[in-house]
């Protein structure tokens, strides 16, 4: 187990920023324990390739290690890396597959054909009807399904627990668009996942 | 009263409590007169604290210690330069 709970105490994490900006290694290690596993996490999410995240993760912290006297202390040390991570990441997936999908200011869908197919309650607790590892493989799953400029939205927005303005801020995008963007990715997901939740001989005509 | 299009516009807002007072009582009177919306706000409530619960990855070690070591060439390169 390499990572440990992050400690969102600020000024406890500004004290390490400055050491490690003083060229305090210890410093930045302790920067790195408490926040790669998110950034690792993040990046398979957007990647979807382990080879690539664990690029991502080096290459994140290697910049922010290089660029330390850039950062401002305006932000938290976490949205700074979270940044730099996303557009490592951004940049494997361009590479790896001219995927026309992966530029985040293409021209999408703002919601006008947003899907609700699947019309049913759920089982009262998924956590209770599948193992934690059933559970996360199945989630991981349905994100992989999304296009990547819902997927990277809302991992940082639902997963990570960015905020809209933080989201709009690391992927260079408006307001408006992350939250067209989160929405259709709730929706999408939601779908997915009520199809393995539901409850059993429950749907639409239940309410008719 | 809202339609059920116009509902879905502000699900992302209403369920992070984005909304102000006025439009949220009129998205909650829809879903109290339309059962379908009532699910879909339901479940997609649910589906966004199901991945809120998702557990932080533990770094695997090799990651982490090609990490440090690649941290570490860097520091070093700095102090030379």
């Amino acid at each position: 187990m390499a990572t440990q709970e992050p400690v969102t105490d600020v000024s406890e994490e500004t004290a390490l920023v400055q050491l490690a900006r003083s060229g305090d290694l210890k410093a930045f290690s302790d920067l790195i324990k408490r926040y790669e596993g998110k950034i690792f996490r993040l990046a398979l999410h957007i990647t979807q390739n382990r080879e690539d995240a664990e690029d991502v993760l080096q290459e994140a912290f290697l910049k922010a290690y290089e660029h330390l006297d850039q950062f401002q202390g305006n932000s938290k040390f976490y949205t700074w890396i979270v940044r730099i991570a996303v557009n490592q990441a951004l940049m494997k997936l361009r590479k790896r597959k001219s995927d026309r999908a992966v530029s985040m200011d293409e021209g999408i869908d703002t919601g006008e054909d947003t899907v609700t197919r699947e019309i049913a309650t759920w089982d009262e607790n998924p956590e209770q009807k599948y193992s934690r590892e059933e559970l996360n493989s199945i989630l991981d799953d349905a994100i992989q399904g999304l296009a990547p400029t819902y997927r990277t939205v809302f991992v940082l927005r639902d997963v990570e627990e960015l905020s809209t303005e933080e989201t709009a801020e690391a992927l260079g995008l408006s307001i408006p668009a992350v939250k067209s963007r989160l929405l259709r990715a709730r929706l999408q997901l939601r779908e997915k996942l009520t199809r393995l939740f539901k409850r059993k001989g429950d749907d639409a005509f239940a309410y008719m | 009263m809202l339609t059920c299009k116009e509902f879905l516009q502000e699900l992302t807002d209403y369920l992070d409590e984005k909304t102000d007072a006025e439009l949220r009582a009129k998205l909650e009177r829809h879903i109290t007169e339309c059962p379908n919306c009532w699910v879909v706000c339901d479940t997609t409530k649910k589906t966004i604290q199901v991945f809120k619960g998702m557990k932080e990855y533990a770094v695997p070690s090799d990651v982490h210690e090609r990490l440090m070591a690649a941290v570490e060439r860097k520091c070093a390169a700095k102090k030379v330069r």
